[in-house]
């Protein structure tokens, strides 16, 4: 019992980190029909850059904040001046992504090193907590709280304010929203920007519980994919289910199956691709 | 008349030279520089097959890893678990990356455009998945060494021969196939699906038949590398593979078979070559891939035809400027 509670928790508490990390990367193809394969190369830089906050200032919460803004503004500043200028252009847009991948790694070797290095937890939320009789790490239980408070965030967002409803137009109709007066521009930019922003916020996050290490992002790029896919592209309902299914399926793929763990993960996705491509949740092609 | 680059006599004297080139090639080069050309070739076969798709159907997959490394996989586990010869590691390659591409294309082909990237470069993380995790098979982060060439191309200047002429031969198969009415029929379908099938023709299925094609030349070329480099490991099969391949194609011209042997050939030389001399090699390519979309996303043979059409259209306008102009000088000069 005690066994397959403590896996669950692992589990859950892993789909939350994932879901942070997926959710811009949904919202950045539902909206802009992006696939924007640097998303994992902002979590990584984002706790690269969270690594330095933490060890010049001492403040883990002042880390977080530093380095999903960081991360927000590269995402921004690709958006402007390069994504934009190719609207419509799939490959190349992709392929672009691509090269920015390969030039933020490059950044990472040269201002921070090859080697793997490590990260402390906060010491007020370094502790096991004692819940019903089974003890959690309470790390893992913040980042739970951080995603669920992300997720009501994005939900308030998109359904109680005027430019999160542009937003949710845009996910089902670009043209269509630009024709009833959204400034999809705009949009654009505040979606790439707020996706950047939670790919750095989780790439802090991962800090203290998966180590820093150089090629870590093309790692973890893959569990995002499965999200988005499952989910449905720019489905943030889709996005919360898909990250939870994905950090256990993942979690007790690797316990039962370490062989086929990424197979376990990868197999369902094909599946839906094959049966329904557009993702549990996600609008019809 | 346009002048156009791949067109005219010049082109079969330039194919002629370019083949002694390659033929006398070993003669002056190093050891060195013949396995970069190795490299080349091998990668040119495997950038003309994602052409196939990329440039003449507009199928643009970010997937071809998948093929390339099920093959090299494949062989490799042929060769070193069940110590297969050549010939029989080989049909076994092929084999498997025809398959695997034969489920994986049903799947993607039922979306287009930006889904068809991601499906494509969705249903590649499967082949990684398997090559990074399955131990007892792949070797997992490791990889698989040891795989030997037989006596006959053991030699690097003989190996060098025959990836040439596979690679010749490749190029030939391909150059008759697009100008083949099938061939005309793929770049009906980039132009316009809906209008293809308006006419009668079967889209799903030309698409369905190049796709087994390009995935099993992939497939070819993943055999020739793991014999090439006698090991293959999960780099070889993630996604930057598949990255790559299409900035080879990209980068020479997408549509042009001869572009995509040049994008190899550019991008294998300067990978082998700018690793000499800098550490940087990373911000280089990452440079290369934004260099190429943002100022020639028709390639180095796009931007040929780009400089000969504006020289062809100074000539016409300095040309129709010349007779007009002509009095009015002679005024001025007076």
């Amino acid at each position: 019992m005690n066994f397959w509670i403590t896996q669950l928790f692992n589990g859950f508490s892993y789909g939350a980190l994932i879901f942070l990390l997926a959710m811009g990367l949904s919202l950045i193809f539902g909206v802009m029909q992006v696939i924007n394969v640097t998303h994992g190369t902002y979590f990584l830089v984002g706790t690269y850059v969270g690594l330095t906050i933490l060890m010049t200032t001492g403040n883990f919460y002042l880390a977080m904040l530093g380095g999903a803004l960081v991360i927000a503004l590269v995402g921004i500043l690709i958006e402007r001046f390069f994504l934009r200028r190719l609207r419509g252009n799939d490959l190349g847009q992709v392929l672009i992504t691509f090269g920015f991948v390969l030039l933020l790694q490059d950044a990472i070797l040269l201002i921070w090193g090859p080697d793997p290095k490590l990260m402390a937890e906060p010491k007020s939320i370094s502790f096991t907590a004692n819940i019903g009789g089974f003890t959690f790490p309470s790390y893992r239980l913040f980042v739970i709280a951080v995603a669920a408070a992300v997720a009501a965030g994005l939900w308030l967002f998109e359904n109680k304010t005027k430019f999160g409803s542009a937003v949710r137009a845009a996910v089902d109709d670009v043209e269509m929203a630009s024709g009833m007066g959204v400034d999809v521009p705009r949009v654009f930019t505040v979606v790439f920007g707020l996706g950047a922003f939670l790919a750095g916020l989780g790439g802090v996050l991962s800090g203290p519980w998966l180590g820093l290490q150089y090629g870590l992002d093309l790692e973890i790029l893959p569990y995002a994919f499965v999200v988005v896919i499952v989910g449905g592209m720019g489905s943030l309902k889709g996005a919360v289910l898909a990250s939870l299914i994905v950090g256990l399926v993942d979690n007790f793929g690797k316990g039962f199956f370490p062989e086929f763990a990424y197979f376990t993960l990868f197999l369902p996705m094909a599946v839906i691709l094959a049966v329904r491509p557009q993702g549990l949740f996600g609008r019809t092609l | 008349m346009i002048f156009d680059p791949l067109r005219g006599r010049w082109v079969t004297a330039a194919a002629a030279a370019a083949l002694v080139f390659l033929a006398v090639y070993p003669w002056f080069a190093s050891r060195f520089m013949v396995t970069v050309l190795v490299q080349c070739l091998i990668m040119a076969i495997l950038a003309m097959s994602l052409d196939l798709m990329v440039g003449y159907t507009g199928l643009a997959s970010l997937g071809h890893a998948a093929y390339f490394g099920t093959g090299a996989y494949a062989a490799a586990i042929m060769s070193v678990h069940y110590k297969m010869g050549f010939p029989e590691a080989l049909a076994v390659g092929l084999l498997a990356a025809v398959a695997v591409t034969a489920v994986f294309a049903l799947v993607a082909l039922r979306a287009t455009g930006v889904y068809f990237l991601m499906i494509t470069f969705a249903l590649a993380m499967l082949v990684w998945g398997l090559a990074y995790r399955w131990n007892s098979m792949t070797g997992g982060e490791n990889g698989i060494a040891g795989v030997q060439r037989p006596a006959f191309i053991a030699g690097t200047t003989a190996f060098y021969y025959f990836v040439l002429a596979i690679a010749v031969c490749v190029f030939a198969f391909f150059a008759v196939l697009v100008r083949s009415s099938f061939g005309r029929t793929l770049m009906g379908i980039r132009e316009s699906e809906s209008r293809m099938r308006t006419l009668g023709y079967n889209v799903w299925l030309h698409k369905y038949i190049i796709f087994l094609l390009s995935g099993l030349f992939s497939g070819l070329s993943g055999v020739l590398w793991v014999y090439y480099d006698s090991l293959v490991a999960p780099p070889l099969v993630d996604l930057g593979t598949s990255f790559d391949a299409l900035l080879m194609v990209s980068l020479g011209g997408g549509g042009t078979l001869v572009g995509a042997v040049l994008g190899a050939l550019i991008f294998k030389m300067m990978e082998n070559l700018v690793n000499l001399f800098t550490d940087r090699w990373l911000t280089v390519v990452a440079l290369v891939y934004i260099t190429v979309v943002l100022l020639a996303p028709q390639g180095i043979i796009g931007l040929l035809r780009d400089l000969a059409e504006r020289r062809e259209a100074r000539v016409k306008a300095f040309g129709a400027a010349g007779r007009a102009d002509a009095p009015a000088r002679k005024e001025g000069s007076r």
